[in-house]
């Protein structure tokens, strides 16, 4: 398995009138080929952002620095936004939540398909509507030769989500993000997509980072997580180790709020994280999630909290759970 | 068994859909022989995919929308019969997105208390009183009263929300989807609340979503709704333990529980999500029913009555049942 991505330090900031709102800040992670990394959080924690950012998508007023972030051996920090734009949709895809709003309705599916494999190759347009047929019947469209002919408001929302996956892939990328690909769309469809991108994502040997803000899809589908809180990640783990050892308050609490059949018992009272997301305007001290936490000390409000490695895989963004790291029979260390 | 609050005898919606320039319109069957009980004291949870017809329902159920066919009665009365005004105060909605159901311009005292003003239900100073002890019960700071909804939190505005139903202390609360729009850290405390005003104030709920752990969780007896029809009915405990119709055992089966190792699970469910316009004959479930016969392509299957509630399938004869 080889490192696709590599994200350190990476930090978007939007000036404002009344100081810099930093949505993202320090945030680092690493996919490799036929992994799938899921970034995990609720709205504003910035998750959608730091993917905007790797693909260098990110809205005109906001800034991005960062230590360094290195896909399939380019570093993205240092190229012009010309070489940028031959990675994107061809080396690099993503999908985006609302298929509905994500196509142009004004241009056939066929049109759109074709698009970024003219861009990016030098082939024929018969070769390109070869290709997208290829990959609608991949993705599961049937009669996919008559479908290239429609418009998106002939498609229903599951079918519209398909061609943006087959869109994504018509370059065959290393890696592909997905933002939200299952949000709109109805149970029995997400389970059918989440099946889809997991077969293709071997199939074609990609990296895969899907971000969303359910934990049930989370669980299913990811090899490695990264939970996002407040701009940062504040744990990592395997999928197995973050839900049923997960060691940021954060993630505790979110498992405690969402109810299992078969485990949580009807009627009885949910877990809840009480409090507010902190404002991310200026200056940030301390822990972020402090003001929310079952466990917080005066501590956490002084210092900066650094992500605690314990382990290659496991790492938090707290200072107290010292006591879990014991319990690895792991020494906890300054990552 | 409890009486019913509220009772859908055969409802029917349609709706007339425009088929372009010389077309002629269509006929959408959003609604297509319903019938349903709602008990007093119970939280009845509609689920089912989208399309399906649980919106249009309860705007029937709330009077906002007359019944094509059949008749929605409550208490008895047909709901044709009452006047609008005291329908409301019977019935109130709590809706999904709280962020486009409060007015930006008003206060959130005004927002609570409107229903006490529109039914004159008691002098100024009274009202005051009532909004407060609305807003303690929800869980709303008193300091919110004369602040904005765009000051506040979506999961705060759902309580105000929640509130402005209350205030009336109507019969019935039909809550549509009311918290799809939330974070999961702020559902959790919007349906622990609900839970508690049903418990301590006797409310009767009709919870409407497509989340269906949250419906394990909440409800007390589902209906399972399929293009504009009812296939499935039965007691929350047993339509989880032993769900009878193919399509509820497809939706079951596809709860993502945060449980890791489990995979996802195969709905094995044609991709075809069939057009409500021009719906399959017989049973409209049958070109993704993986169980189905040939039957289920002629006749529609009629709702059966069991033990634990209704099944609509072609798979089960009364006897088995």
């Amino acid at each position: 398995m080889s490192t696709v991505l590599e994200v350190q330090g990476l930090v978007v900031r939007i000036p404002l009138t009344f100081g810099d709102l930093s949505p993202v800040r320090n945030v680092g992670f690493s996919v490799s080929t036929g992994e799938t990394l899921c970034i995990v959080g609720e709205s504003g924690c910035g998750k959608s952002l730091t993917s905007l950012a790797i693909m260098d998508l990110l809205p005109s007023r906001a800034r991005r620095t960062a230590n360094r972030i290195s896909f399939d051996g380019v570093d993205l920090t240092a190229i012009r936004e010309r070489d940028m734009a031959d990675i994107r949709g061809n080396r690099m895809a993503m999908i985006f939540q609302e298929p509905m709003t994500s196509l142009n309705p004004a241009y056939t599916i066929g049109n759109q398909l074709e698009e970024a494999m003219l861009r990016h190759r030098k082939v024929a347009r018969s070769a390109a509507r070869e290709r997208a047929v290829y990959l609608l019947e991949k993705v599961g469209i049937t009669a996919a030769g008559q479908r290239l002919k429609q418009y998106p408001h002939q498609l229903s929302g599951g079918l519209r989500q398909r061609v943006m996956i087959a869109m994504g892939l018509m370059c065959g990328p290393k890696l592909l993000i997905a933002d939200e690909p299952t949000t709109a769309l109805d149970v029995t469809i997400q389970a059918e997509i989440l099946h889809l991108l997991a077969s293709l994502k071997r199939e074609f040997d990609m990296a895969m980072i899907l971000i969303t803000h359910d934990l049930g899809v989370v669980a299913r589908v990811a090899d490695r997580v990264a939970v996002m809180y407040a701009g940062q990640v504040v744990e990592t783990g395997t999928a197995k180790d973050v839900f049923s050892r997960p060691l940021h308050p954060y993630t505790q609490g979110l498992l405690r709020c969402v109810p299992i059949p078969g485990r949580t018992k009807p009627g009885e009272h949910l877990g809840s994280i009480p409090g507010l997301v902190p404002n991310l305007i200026g200056e940030m001290k301390g822990c972020s999630f402090r003001n929310r936490c079952l466990h917080a000390s005066v501590e956490c409000g002084a210092i900066d909290v650094t992500l605690q490695q314990i382990g290659p895989e496991i790492s938090y963004r707290c200072i107290l759970p010292v006591a879990v790291a014991a319990a690895y029979g792991l020494e906890a260390t300054k990552a | 068994m409890t009486p019913a609050v509220m009772e859908v005898r055969n409802v029917e919606r349609h709706f007339l859909i425009d088929g372009g320039l010389f077309r002629a319109k269509r006929v959408l069957h959003a609604v297509n022989g319903v019938s349903l009980a709602v008990r007093k004291g119970e939280i009845l949870a509609l689920v089912g995919e989208s399309g399906c017809g649980k919106s249009t329902l309860s705007r029937m159920m709330l009077g906002l929308l007359p019944p094509t066919n059949g008749e929605v009665q409550f208490e008895g009365v047909p709901i044709g019969d009452l006047d609008r005004i005291a329908m409301a105060r019977r019935v109130q909605p709590v809706f999904q997105d709280p962020y486009s159901s409060l007015n930006p311009r008003k206060t959130v005292g005004a927002i609570i208390g409107l229903p006490l003003k529109v039914h004159h239900v008691c002098t100024a100073q009274e009202r005051r009183a009532r909004i407060l002890e609305t807003m303690d019960r929800v869980g709303l700071a008193r300091r919110f009263h004369d602040v904005y909804p765009n000051q506040l939190s979506g999961g705060q505005r759902q309580r105000v929300a929640i509130a402005r139903a209350l205030v009336i202390r109507p019969e019935l609360v039909i809550c549509d989807e009311p918290t799809s729009a939330l974070d999961v850290s702020v559902q959790s405390q919007i349906l622990n609340l609900l839970q508690d005003l049903q418990r301590e104030l006797g409310l009767t709920l009709v919870l409407i979503s497509h989340n269906l752990a949250v419906v394990q969780h909440m409800a007390t007896r589902v209906a399972v709704m399929y293009l504009g029809r009812i296939v499935e009915q039965g007691d929350t405990a047993s339509l989880f333990r032993c769900p009878q119709h193919p399509y509820t055992q497809a939706l079951l089966a596809s709860i993502l529980t945060p449980e890791p190792g489990l995979g996802v699970p195969e709905t094995n469910l044609g991709a075809a999500f069939s057009n409500p316009l021009n719906p399959p004959s017989g049973c409209t479930f049958h070109p993704r029913c993986p169980r189905a016969m040939p039957v289920c392509s002629e006749t529609a299957p009629r709702s059966q009555f069991h033990n634990r509630g209704t099944v609509a399938c072609h798979l089960y004869h009364a006897a088995d049942l």
